[in-house]
């Protein structure tokens, strides 16, 4: 943990957001300090991926503050690529550039936005092909990728910009059963090297070995915030309670 | 025959302009069209309402108004006097692009938002997320409309024959003068235009050919 003097890496104070006439966020406070992973539950529907895409402002949000590393988010222009280009974000369906191979798709962030040459950029996303274990499919368009490695490349991606903080949106749940490990390896070993996560998932087994914290959610609001031990062995609330029931009796 | 032979001069230089009045006003149709279609899309308000709006005013005006207008109501403004030539350019240009605009926003649409998405999420700002990943896979499916735009376009420089201006829609006038079968000649021009758009019908092919990967 950092002192205390520094500013959580997240922060979102009294956050609301409306779909409509649906609430789909009511008062989220929240925070989340250097280096720590949070693991974010609950049911569908329960606003977690809404507050996954508000913390890089891919959702707006109707009030409240929300923080990045002490600066707060701007409104849509320069200024707010220039801080996305801190926060990384894997999405479930991947979003690979289908028309870029796979080494471009990790290279276009870094010369684009960093201005960094094409020839570092290159060998930089070499190095992140190698470490998720892609490297030699690097010619290769995303088409002719399973579920799994497209996703770790969209890690590598993500990682070429050399992020501050990582969102992850169900980054495992469009993909086939077999293929959800070698994602969370990749994602476990981020967590062991410092890298300060928020991660949406129905993954309980990573929120287990991973978190530092989990946040659980119903209807839009945070039911729970407290250790995974605890969470997963004692839930305070009924709604936590019902959720774990239903998901480790199946 | 002999009418096509015996006019080859006439026929040669009249196609020539037609194919010149073609490409220059391409040209700037799709530069102006692809610009329209980023206004429409873009995350400004006033820069979509923008682009709606030439859109609704010039594809819902005849060509034939649109080359009224600089041809004979834009010289009473007294701004920069321009030629009928350019006139004729100007008009087909401006009105094409408002199509290309809509074949161009019909493409864009076709990519998956998420591919919006995972650019902003790097960092990208709206341009580059354009430039780089949203409209190279746009074009793909844009193809085949947008070459029914051309030949359409093509087509429309025929209309440049009310106002004076020469090419190939003039050549009837000019048979006409020399006391030539005029349908015959016209059977000639319909025939030349089918040469014409054949090679755009090649072009098309070519490109959606090259352009199609696995998806």
């Amino acid at each position: 943990m950092t002192a205390a003097s520094a500013p959580p890496m997240i922060r979102m104070a009294g956050v609301d957001k409306f779909f409509g006439p649906l609430h789909v966020l009511k008062n989220v406070q929240l925070e989340v300090p250097k280096g720590q992973v949070v693991v974010v539950l609950g049911p569908s529907g329960s606003g977690k991926s809404t507050l996954c895409r508000t913390i890089n402002r891919l959702e707006p949000i109707d009030s409240g503050v929300i923080e990045v590393d002490g600066q707060p988010l701007p409104a849509e222009g320069k200024e707010l690529a220039r801080l996305r280009a801190d926060v990384g974000m894997v999405f479930q369906s991947f979003n690979l550039f289908a028309h870029k191979t796979i080494v471009e798709n990790v290279m276009l962030a870094p010369t684009k936005v960093r201005k960094i040459p094409a020839a570092e950029a290159r060998k930089t996303a070499m190095e992140l092909l190698e470490r998720v274990g892609i490297a030699n499919q690097a010619d290769k368009f995303p088409a002719q990728l399973s579920g799994g490695q497209q996703q770790r490349v969209a890690i590598a991606r993500s990682l070429a910009m050399k992020p501050k903080v990582m969102l992850f949106d169900e980054p495992t749940s469009a993909l086939d059963p077999e293929m959800v490990q070698e994602v969370l390896d990749v994602m476990t070993s981020l967590a062991k090297e410092g890298m300060t996560m928020l991660v949406v998932t129905h993954e309980m087994g990573f929120a287990r070995k991973a978190a530092d914290r989990v946040i659980f959610m119903a209807d839009g609001e945070v039911v729970e915030d407290s250790t995974p031990e605890e969470f997963f062995s004692a839930p305070k609330s009924n709604r936590a309670k019902d959720f774990l029931g239903k998901i480790l009796t199946h | 025959m002999s009418v096509l032979t015996n006019n080859l001069d006439l026929f040669l230089r009249a196609f020539g302009q037609t194919l010149q009045l073609f490409a220059i006003s391409g040209v700037l149709s799709l530069l102006l069209g692809t610009l329209l279609a980023a206004l429409r899309v873009s995350p400004v308000p006033v820069f979509r309402a923008v682009g709606a709006a030439y859109v609704t005013v010039l594809r819902n005006t005849p060509l034939t108004l649109v080359f009224v207008f600089f041809l004979f109501g834009y010289p009473l403004l007294e701004i920069v006097k321009i030629e009928p030539y350019t006139a004729a350019v100007v008009a087909l240009s401006l009105y094409t692009a408002a199509f290309v605009c809509e074949v161009v926003r019909s493409g864009i649409n076709t990519v998956p938002v998420g591919q919006a998405e995972a650019s902003r999420a790097l960092g990208l700002t709206f341009v580059q997320m354009l430039g780089n990943v949203v409209l190279p896979q746009a074009l793909r499916s844009v193809v085949p409309p947008m070459t029914s735009t051309m030949i359409a376009l093509l087509k429309n420089t025929t209309v440049a024959s009310g106002f004076a201006v020469f090419q190939a829609g003039t050549i009837r006038d000019s048979l006409s003068e020399q006391g030539e079968n005029v349908l015959l000649g016209l059977l000639w021009v319909a025939i030349g235009f089918v040469i014409l758009v054949m090679p755009l019908t090649y072009v098309q092919q070519t490109f959606e050919k090259r352009w199609s990967v696995a998806r």
